[in-house]
């Protein structure tokens, strides 16, 4: 009887979200039309259109009677739009980082002083969230939207509940990014967005964590897989740390503006605690869930130890959330506190290289396939290098190490190798992984352009990275160089233009990696677009006769 | 008025934080350890080879 009622009827969160978009549009077009303030009028009409556009689709949907889900199968369409929107983000993000690079290489050219959203200021949390929040965290919402049916054996939970949390986050997206060139900032790093931004990705948030937890509820399984508390760990940390930091006080209700909670020290010990376990829960935690899925699925090996993979975790998530007052050496928080934040990074490292240790040694027994499959290499690349940012962390973390390397460009080119080598490789590994899989096609279109992109994208990392190691330890130096009097050797702006040639060599080494998501773009794009392997006998026709 | 002292607050979290650390991640090892688990965490480490392309939940 359900059955029949199913069938004939929408489902009633189709109606309910129906309802809630239309609800949305109108209080947004209300809230835009009362507010003084333009930055909040313009996040308004944004929010407004993507509210009529859901509301519109909605309506086409259920009156159409689509969204009859069959339980029995996966939830793969919100997967396949998440690997789009994830290769659409890393270029739009990794092009953003391309031009404050060469703004930074040439400033007198690059330099647009009529374009003030065009300001090194503005386009610089742009890059940061595009590659961090847009790249990275729709890699992660698909992948683990994908990872958690697969190791439950159950569809998603929620129903259309899993398409709100995609296009809810690509709206976060778009609303950040859009205040950023607008001028809209809350000043805190890697948490830019301002409180109306902050309270939508909440809303998103929950929706996500909910989602999974209900996949995970209805499982099949008797054991939650290793990844899955991966994702967990990510999901619900992120959840705690987005809610605390940006806890503050709007100026009005209809104004994008908004004070911390916080004050003086303590404001930027929450900001680093955020901050830090951005690094360790978003960029750590979620993309080790993709490395213990991914890899042993690619290289058709068992996890080398499932054992180690559970000490991994629990070692990790309790010991990373106390690193972030490494970010404040020398500076007003108390140095107990520091060095307790140094103490817990340098214990990071026996977790770190346990958990790099599990995802290498997992290709034992198929080490061979890193000469055939590119995309297994680009994977075990990217577990070298967390395991080398890893290493750097902890060292950098150290006092009298930071005393040299805080401020310097040391920090960007440890940023960047964990970045690009770790989260971009593992992200890059999966999609190609994932896109043929999503797609049913029997492989990707071509392994060269594979290749290509595994080349161009690790040559141009280390460039990168070697040339901030040249341009940070020396400018570090510089800073800290006395005259025999006893004053600074160099002034400030010497120890910029020391810095010139290393720019240069950096932004080279950034449209390299950007190269390489662009032609991973073309071959997802003829990937999706070659016929189904139904079709195969006839595509190979062709082939046989041109070899004859 | 009786307020903590420094030095009291710092024991307790010295010690407190030594002995709640220990036995968290001695319980995490003890429970990766634990023989009855063995065969659990075996297969466990098979899972993600098992899952072949199939549409279907629950095979």
């Amino acid at each position: 009887m359900t059955d029949i009622a199913a069938q004939q009827d929408s489902p009633p969160g189709a109606v309910a979200l129906l309802i809630i978009s239309a609800a949305g549009a109108f209080l947004a077009l209300m809230a835009t039309a009362l507010s003084p303030d333009p930055l909040f009028r313009l996040e308004g009409w944004i929010f407004t259109f993507a509210a009529l556009a859901a509301a519109g689709a909605l309506t086409v949907g259920v009156a159409n009677g689509r969204y009859h889900a069959d339980p029995g199968r996966y939830e793969d369409g919100v997967i396949r739009a998440g690997a789009i929107a994830t290769v659409f983000w890393a270029i739009v993000g990794m092009l953003v980082g391309v031009v404050i690079a060469l703004q930074l290489a040439w400033p007198r050219i690059f330099y647009f002083p009529d374009h003030g959203w065009l300001n090194f200021g503005r386009l610089r949390p742009l890059h940061t969230s595009g590659v961090i929040f847009a790249f990275g965290g729709n890699a992660l919402i698909a992948t683990s939207f994908y990872v958690v049916q697969r190791t439950c054996r159950a569809r998603l939970a929620g129903g259309l509940a899993g398409w709100f949390v995609f296009w809810g986050y690509q709206l976060f997206i778009v609303m950040a990014a859009v205040g950023y060139l607008a001028g809209i900032t809350a000043g805190r790093e890697y948490a830019e967005p301002e409180w109306f931004v902050d309270l939508w990705l909440t809303i998103v948030w929950v929706a996500y964590l909910l989602v999974f937890l209900g996949t995970i509820w209805k499982r099949k399984e008797p054991h939650i897989y290793v990844a899955n508390w991966f994702y967990l760990a990510f999901i619900v940390t992120v959840a705690l740390l987005h809610i605390v930091n940006n806890l503050s006080l709007p100026v009005s209700l209809l104004g994008a503006k908004s004070y911390s909670l916080f004050s003086g020290v303590q404001d930027a010990l929450t900001q680093w605690w955020y901050g830090h376990n951005a690094v360790g829960f978003f960029l750590t935690a979620g993309f080790l869930a993709i490395m213990y899925y991914f890899v042993p699925k690619r290289a058709e090996r068992p996890v080398y130890s499932y054992r180690l993979s559970i000490v991994h975790f629990w070692s990790l998530i309790f010991i990373y959330i106390w690193a972030g007052p490494h970010h404040l050496h020398y500076t007003a928080l108390p140095q107990w506190a520091q060095t307790l934040g140094m103490t817990f990074s340098i214990m990071l490292w026996m977790p770190s290289w346990g958990g790099m240790i599990n995802g290498l040694m997992t290709l034992s027994g198929a080490w061979d396939k890193l000469r055939t499959d590119p995309v297994l290499r680009m994977m075990a690349v990217a577990v070298g290098f967390y395991g080398m940012s890893t290493f750097e962390g902890p060292l950098m973390s150290i006092r009298a190490v930071n005393a040299l390397s805080h401020y310097t460009d040391w920090t960007i080119g440890h940023v960047h190798s964990g970045a690009l080598g770790w989260v971009g490789f593992i992200s890059f590994g999966a999609i190609y992984c994932l896109v043929p899989w999503l797609w049913k096609k029997d492989r990707l279109h071509s392994n060269a352009l594979v290749e290509w992109h595994f080349w161009i994208a690790t040559l141009g990392l280390l460039l990168y990275i070697a040339a901030m190691w040249v341009s940070g330890i020396g400018e570090g130096l510089l800073w800290r160089e006395y005259t025999p009097q006893g004053f600074l050797a160099n002034s400030f702006v010497e120890t910029v233009s020391a810095k010139h040639i290393a720019n240069i060599i950096r932004a080279l080494g950034g449209l390299m990696y950007l190269s390489g998501a662009v032609i991973m773009a073309y071959n997802i794009y003829r990937t999706i677009r070659q016929p189904a392997p139904a079709a195969l006998p006839e595509a190979s026709g062709p082939i046989v006769a041109a070899a004859a | 008025m009786s307020f903590l002292t420094y030095e009291q607050v710092a024991r307790f979290a010295q010690q407190g934080g030594t002995i709640y650390f220990v036995v968290i991640f001695l319980a995490g090892v003890a429970y990766a350890l634990w023989p009855k688990n063995r065969q659990a965490f075996r297969d466990m480490a098979h899972l993600p080879l098992r899952d072949d392309e199939d549409e279907h939940v629950g095979s």
